[in-house]
């Protein structure tokens, strides 16, 4: 048992803990699983008022999405910490580095800017929407996938230059 | 309650209503859910750079089935909630707002793909990262809070 808990953890166990999250927040907190909304209230949060796409954001209901997020922050530092019976590696070593610095803050600039523009992520189109059976949500995972795709196979010698071992 | 319950998803509150900070046990509960999916997230290993890539690459199907058994999952718990008529701990009906279709889904949703692609990361695991120190992924977070206020910037004059 402790053994399981401490190696990664098969597919499955975390396909269904991942599934499950979605009913639970709407059954204890009454909010639909998402995570990129968090951007959207941080920038309303800090700037209000200077965009109407901020300044029409409810950010007093809207405050959940940050807290979810220290939450997942909270929760990746126990896993990592706690509950690994080795090191994770997160990003590749070669990430630490001026270029690697520069290709995750444009590559979080098309995070930021793709999923706000969408209107969701992983979490809220991917799992939530298809899950409730919202058409766009599909469409919307498989231009996910389009871009992922487009970039690993067309760019990705360029981009992932010495990344890749 | 129930306010908090809609508009929160949405890009435009459609009928405004109060904006009422959440109740403390909402609070609460969102935060032990943060803690699990945090857990869940990391242990998982999806927030890993590599996992993402060799997905992409189609060299394993791990993420896939991951990312279908949690669709299957939460659309089996969604119908059970319905068809029982479930309501959340503090009394209030359960409804998913539907997100929209617009130009957007197809062309933000593209850009968003090839930035998990790049940074190894969709919006839960640059948290997740962050909070395991891997320190590198507060660039991915800057760029994303930069790429949000560029959207709210470029909003007015692009395709919806």
């Amino acid at each position: 048992m402790i053994d399981f808990i401490m190696q990664p953890w098969p597919w499955w166990f975390s396909g269904i803990l991942i599934g499950l999250t979605v009913p639970l927040l709407f059954l204890l907190a009454g909010k639909a699983f998402g995570i990129s909304t968090s951007f959207q209230e941080i920038g309303a949060m800090c700037a209000p008022g200077k965009f109407e796409y901020l300044k029409n954001f409810q950010w007093r209901s809207g405050i959940w999405t940050v807290v979810f997020a220290l939450g997942i922050m909270l929760g990746s530092f126990i896993a990592a910490g706690f509950l690994s019976s080795a090191p994770v590696e997160f990003l590749p070593a070669s990430f630490v580095s001026v270029g690697g610095a520069v290709r995750l803050f444009i590559g979080g600039v098309l995070i930021g800017f793709g999923t706000r523009y969408a209107g969701g992520c992983t979490s809220g189109h991917a799992i939530t929407g298809i899950s409730n059976l919202n058409w766009p949500s599909l469409v919307a995972t498989i231009f996910f996938f389009v871009g992922g795709l487009a970039v690993t196979w067309g760019l990705g010698h360029w981009i992932f230059a010495g990344i890749s071992p | 309650m129930n306010e908090s319950t809609e508009n929160t998803e949405t890009q435009k509150a459609s009928e405004p209503k109060a904006d009422r900070f959440p109740s403390i046990l909402t609070i609460a509960m969102v935060l032990l859910m943060g803690v699990l999916f945090g857990i869940v997230l990391t242990k998982s290993e999806v927030v890993r750079w590599q996992r993402v890539h060799d997905m992409f690459l189609f060299k394993e199907p791990f993420m896939y089935l991951i990312i279908s058994t949690g669709i299957v999952v939460a659309a089996v718990s969604m119908l059970v909630i319905k068809k029982l008529g479930l309501k959340t701990i503090q009394g209030a009906a359960i409804k998913y707002e539907a997100k929209p279709f617009h130009k957007g889904v197809v062309i933000g949703g593209t850009i968003f793909g090839a930035g998990w692609a790049i940074t190894g990361a969709c919006p839960g695991p640059i948290y997740a990262q962050i909070g395991a120190g891997a320190w590198m992924a507060l660039f991915t977070f800057a760029g994303a809070i930069a790429g949000m206020f560029l959207y709210a910037w470029l909003k007015p004059n692009l395709p919806h």
